[in-house]
């Protein structure tokens, strides 16, 4: 509430970027992910998404947020092209690739992000992207 | 059947039965928090009511807590004499210049923190418990061996905190390797009101809503604070100072008394400031 208060007067001190940043560190923390885990999680996707599309695999970031009650994960995956080889039209659903260990892990932003790409892909080539649908 | 308030009034001393002194640990996790000058100056606050008090420096190899009481050139024998038997707990305990109810048991300079054998250590803790009122350990940094052998004679813990995000994470993990057993309390050091109210340092309520501990008290960061190390001579000796004053309501809490948390006072109005903290601190 304060937050966003401050935020609406778009005034902040660095005490809340403080704030921001212990939120998420302490919540992947408690999560109790390895930092291996998560590598192997960044990894699975990047090559699940990689079959679809060209991704930048040094740029992509993983985070934990929590939303609402429930923790999200969200990753974003810089899209390079979207040129495929020998498009494969079975898809694979992405949900699949993206829970951790956590039964309270929340997928949405997730799906959302995706999508996001999907939706890019099927704007930039012809290729049915759209088939993520499915 | 008035009994609530005398039973309340009891709470307070913690001294069971068999007037076992309370065996404190206090510990941070991040380094350079303030451990053990608030050791030395809740130490000597608590000494200046009257308790029986004793200090232990469980920072092996890097001993402090002489240097910040002035002890420095007093110390014959330490922890880890005694604990090894080369030397009696009487030989060892250096007095304190300026109570007569404070004792130091100082760290070993030239050892390592793993020579220190827990079980021992533990017996040393229960023995100063029988002799002294409040046994005050000041903890390592880290959480490697030092600091579960810190811990291990411990029954209490006050962890020291500073507003920063590298402190706050450090404490909370070392709360969560402490458990429940050692019904932690909270100091927050080094607080500067004016950055706090300018939006630039994490507040209380900040670094509070995600320890969730009860707060012992607050402690500005002060250049007093400096000086009196730079002499060897605790803040606390000297009540008249707000922090001097703050480290004595600390004890009065730690001692059970129903006094507020010290919390230094930020420049004029409070609750102007609150209001306007809610609409952002001014420039970023």
């Amino acid at each position: 509430m304060m937050d966003f208060l401050k935020r609406l007067f778009g005034q902040s001190g660095s005490s809340t970027t403080a704030k921001e940043r212990l939120r998420l560190v302490l919540m992947t923390d408690h999560l109790e992910l390895s930092p291996e885990l998560i590598e192997a999680m960044k990894r699975d996707l990047v090559d699940v998404i990689s079959r679809h599309v060209e991704v930048d695999r040094d740029k992509i970031e993983v985070n934990f947020e929590r939303q609402d009650s429930a923790l999200a994960m969200l990753a974003n995956i810089p899209i390079l092209s979207v040129s495929r080889p020998n498009g494969n039209p079975t898809l694979v659903p992405v949900e699949t690739v993206q829970s951790p260990t956590a039964a309270n892990v929340a997928q949405p932003p997730v799906r959302k992000r995706r999508r996001r790409a999907a939706k890019k892909a099927a704007a930039t080539s012809a290729a049915p992207a759209s088939a993520a649908a499915q | 059947m008035h009994q609530t308030e005398t039973v309340q009034d009891e709470v307070q001393s913690g001294a069971p039965a068999p007037r076992l002194g309370r065996a404190i640990v206090l510990t941070s996790g991040k380094g350079g928090v303030g451990k053990t000058t608030t050791t030395a100056n809740l130490g000597t606050a608590l000494a200046y009511r009257g308790a029986r008090v004793v200090l232990v420096d469980a920072d092996i190899g890097l001993r402090n807590l002489d240097i910040v009481l002035g002890l420095e050139s007093r110390v014959k024998h330490h922890l880890l004499d005694v604990l090894e038997e080369r030397a009696s707990l009487d030989e060892a305990l250096v007095p304190g210049k300026h109570s007569e109810f404070l004792f130091l048991l100082a760290a070993a300079q030239s050892r390592e923190k793993d020579e220190v054998d827990t079980a021992k250590m533990k017996a040393l803790i229960s023995s100063l418990r029988e002799r002294f009122d409040y046994v005050l350990i000041d903890c390592p940094a880290g959480i490697e061996l030092g600091f579960r052998n810190a811990v291990a004679g411990a029954d209490e813990a006050i962890v020291i905190c500073t507003p920063e995000v590298a402190a706050v994470r450090d404490v909370d993990r070392v709360v969560g390797l402490l458990g429940n057993r050692f019904r932690p309390q909270l100091v927050i050091n080094r607080l500067r009101p004016n950055l706090v109210k300018k939006g630039k340092m994490l507040s209380v309520e900040d670094v509070n809503a995600i320890l969730r501990l009860p707060l012992l008290g607050v402690i500005a960061d002060e250049p007093e604070i400096i000086v009196t190390t730079n002499r060897g001579e605790p803040l606390a000796l000297r009540r008249e100072t707000p922090t001097g004053a703050a480290y004595h309501a600390i004890a009065a809490r730690v001692a059970g008394e129903d006094v507020p948390p010290p919390m230094p006072a930020a420049p004029k109005v409070t609750i102007l400031e609150r209001v306007g903290s809610l609409f952002g601190g001014r420039r970023a």
